[in-house]
């Protein structure tokens, strides 16, 4: 079989939220998506960024989980977290880098994005991949997107100096190798 | 079981492991063979403690004279110490020709308990915990066992402690 990546392409979105209402359609999460469609600087810009879960190697959400609620499969998938487990306690939400899982506060229990996986693990695409109008997510082969797109899949990112290496590739330019990210930088706003 | 992390990863990740597939389930043999394990560990610990009170030497109170009879007033208290100078104990004449000694520490927290006259009881004003005059026993409140006797000879106008009946 051929194994099939999952590529996010920021400068392909464009902000139709088709992903976000795709993901809500889930029989496990019906009504609430999992996938967060974002404005980037809406002041300045009509750019929008989807962010699905990145899976990382090393799941930082995982990794602070007080209740050993978060599993990585070995397909590399971090999956939402164990109901009889979770404890609600929000770590996971502030520790995640990419900012993806969500506290639901009606269940008392974290979900997150699962990259629909009870549909890739029978071998179907993720909902937000199928309906992507244009593929700015993507789940194909890797040989696939490395035909068909300018941009160079990457899946390393530096949080400062904390390297970070994830199952899901971003589309970068291709003389870019790893993306570096300045928390602090994003979050400086200027004195109005 | 599965072991996923290598050896250099530190010990709380390997037991909590994030990968799915290296967790350590406890199986029903294991839990059965930790059960049968403590309780035969609980059961030797118990015979051990029996054997060892049975090789365990009595103790032996001196005699000790603590009061002379005409120093006490029927209804009158006299404080001692007994066995030792920090032990402290308390006498009471209940009748022309009646004696009784208890230990003064409460069996609940240790208070120094008193003698109320009208209600001819011990008390002890920490918890409220009351004690019978007549063999020391617990009425009301927290102490779990009854005061320590002292017991108590006549030999003329002294009264003498011979020992102590827990």
């Amino acid at each position: 079989m051929t194994e099939y990546g999952f590529f996010i392409d920021p400068s392909r979105c464009i902000g139709c939220q088709s992903c976000v209402n795709a993901c809500a359609e889930c029989e496990t999460h019906r009504g609430y998506p999992m996938i967060h469609v974002d404005f980037i600087d809406r002041r300045n810009t009509i750019d929008t960024v989807p962010m699905v879960c990145m899976h990382c190697d090393k799941p930082t959400c995982a990794e602070v989980c007080p209740a050993d609620a978060i599993k990585k499969n070995e397909d590399g998938v971090v999956q939402s977290s164990l109901k009889p487990r979770c404890i609600g306690c929000s770590n996971c939400v502030l520790a995640c880098p990419f900012g993806v899982p969500k506290m639901m506060s009606e269940l008392e229990q974290m979900m997150k994005c699962d990259m629909c996986y009870d549909r890739t693990s029978s071998g179907k695409r993720p909902m937000c991949a199928t309906v992507c109008p244009s593929q700015a997510l993507a789940y194909v082969p890797m040989e696939q997107i490395l035909r068909e797109r300018r941009e160079k899949p990457a899946n390393l990112f530096f949080f400062g100096n904390e390297p970070v290496r994830t199952k899901v590739f971003m589309m970068v330019p291709p003389d870019v190798d790893a993306m570096s990210i300045d928390v602090l930088d994003y979050m400086w706003e200027p004195c109005r | 079981m599965r072991r996923v992390n290598s050896k250099s990863e530190s010990l709380w990740s390997e037991e909590f492991a994030v990968e799915a597939a290296a967790e350590q389930y406890v199986s029903r043999r294991q839990f059965s063979k930790f059960l049968v394990l403590t309780s035969m560990g609980m059961f030797a610990g118990q015979i051990w403690i029996l054997v060892k009170n049975w090789f365990r030497p009595t103790t032996v109170y001196k005699e000790k004279p603590v009061a002379l009879i005409s120093e006490i007033g029927i209804g009158e208290v006299k404080l001692f110490s007994y066995p030792e100078p920090a032990d402290a104990c308390i006498m009471i004449r209940t009748a022309a020709d009646h004696y009784v000694a208890y230990s003064q520490k409460c069996t609940h927290l240790s208070c120094a308990v008193y003698y109320e006259k009208e209600a001819n009881r011990l008390e002890c004003p920490c918890h409220e915990g009351y004690f019978s005059v007549s063999d020391g026993s617990v009425l009301q409140g927290p102490p779990p066992r009854p005061l320590p006797t002292v017991v108590l000879k006549r030999e003329g106008d002294n009264l003498i402690a011979t020992g102590i009946k827990l």
